[in-house]
């Protein structure tokens, strides 16, 4: 899927900062910036990457800047960041 | 029992940290905001956030709202297919005048709601903030079957009404919404659903605040919308009976139970003749008693 460089989130204690770009390179390229990366980088990562494999996006470079995000504001960040980085909603209307 | 809305507390819909952390605070519903709190930039990325969180957080027993635009910008459809899809409890509508205005939100809750199987799960909350909605306030609070309350936007109102809002050192302190309040109050009752008031934001000035909510509560109101959760221990604590109305309220609850027993709707409690409407407020009491933490269940037995 075509994307164009994008960004969703702030530097806010409990959010993250996704930002994506167009990689050259196959797959999904993600530079993990995390105050609790030791403990849950795996965990962030995977939700980065489910999210995006889940809207059609496998080949991208993510830049992410957590801040203590919970799971379900990893994922609402990766889907802004997403849907404003190919122009397609994920709402109906 | 009926759910308690002594506190409905504002949280902006683009801010994770606040969403996460509301509920510990114990307001009885949270409502967390799409419109006025969130930027045009921004309102693609709060949407996510609130459909996510109320998929994910466990909010407990707290009644969750959500705030959503108006349906006639290009974000009010979207907030409703977004938040009815993740279970809301209730959508709030801003700035609400007419009855057809809730007719059209149930519309579009209905086209969600029937893809999802689940038709009737959504409640709506109208809020009237000019003076044509508070002239229609009883045909928006019987639009719909899914209304649960109307409450008081002050700010957009008093604009309306070319009037300034008065403060807690002002002889004429409330006046300017004293017909809206009315209006919205006694609306809310001949409709059978709850009435809920204006935010006080002026955060430093706690005294104006309680004299506040003290008036809101004997007009009647069941509660009151705040933004920050300082305010829900003064809220809690006004709405809370006293034991003098609770102990009342005991007696009138058993002398009644007898009296069912007996085959009698009206008896007299300490020379007081007592009768339905007089039951209905004892229960009430009782409600709040229990839901404020003041007496269980046990204590009626």
């Amino acid at each position: 899927m075509e994307i164009k460089t994008a960004m969703a989130g702030t530097l806010e204690s409990g959010d993250i900062f996704i930002q994506i770009a167009p990689n050259d390179n196959a797959g999904l390229h993600i530079d993990l910036d995390s105050t609790v990366a030791y403990q849950f980088g795996d965990q962030i990562k995977k939700v980065i990457t489910e999210t995006l494999q889940g809207l059609g996006i496998d080949q991208a470079e993510v830049k992410a800047t957590d801040k203590g995000a919970l799971d379900c504001t990893i994922r609402a960040r990766v889907t802004a960041a997403a849907v404003r980085a190919t122009g397609k909603d994920v709402w109906a209307d | 029992m009926q759910r308690l809305r002594r506190t409905m507390m504002f949280v902006p819909g683009n801010n994770p940290g606040m969403m996460a952390d509301a509920h510990i605070y114990g307001p009885d519903s949270i409502m967390l905001d799409l419109e006025d709190s969130v930027t045009m930039a921004e309102k693609d990325a709060a949407r996510l956030l609130v459909h996510n969180a109320l998929k994910t957080i466990d909010y407990g027993n707290t009644e969750m709202v959500v705030r959503i635009n108006p349906l006639s910008t290009p974000y009010g459809k979207k907030d409703v297919e977004a938040v009815v899809k993740a279970g809301v409890h209730v959508i709030r509508m801003p700035k609400t005048e007419t009855a057809e205005e809730v007719v059209e939100l149930e519309q579009e809750i209905i086209k969600v709601e029937t893809e999802l199987g689940c038709v009737g799960r959504t409640q709506i909350m109208a809020a009237i903030e000019s003076t044509l909605g508070a002239l229609n306030a009883y045909a928006i609070a019987t639009a719909s079957k899914r209304m649960m309350g109307i409450a008081l936007g002050a700010e957009d109102y008093c604009a309306n009404l070319k009037a300034q809002r008065t403060t807690g050192d002002s002889p004429f302190f409330g006046m300017e919404l004293q017909m809206a309040r009315q209006c919205i109050v006694t609306a809310a009752r001949a409709a059978g659903i709850d009435a809920l008031d204006t935010v006080f934001s002026n955060l430093n000035d706690m005294d104006t605040f309680r004299r506040e909510v003290e008036m809101i509560k004997a007009m009647g109101f069941d509660g009151k919308s705040i933004i920050n959760p300082r305010q829900i221990e003064v809220v809690n604590e006004i709405f809370a009976p006293k034991e003098k109305e609770i102990e009342k309220a005991k007696t009138i609850l058993a002398a009644i139970k007898e009296a069912e027993k007996r085959g009698s709707g009206v008896i007299a409690v300490n020379g007081k003749m007592v009768d339905r409407p007089v039951v209905i407020r004892a229960q009430r009491t009782i409600d709040l008693a229990i839901a404020s933490g003041i007496m269980t269940k046990e204590d009626l037995a």
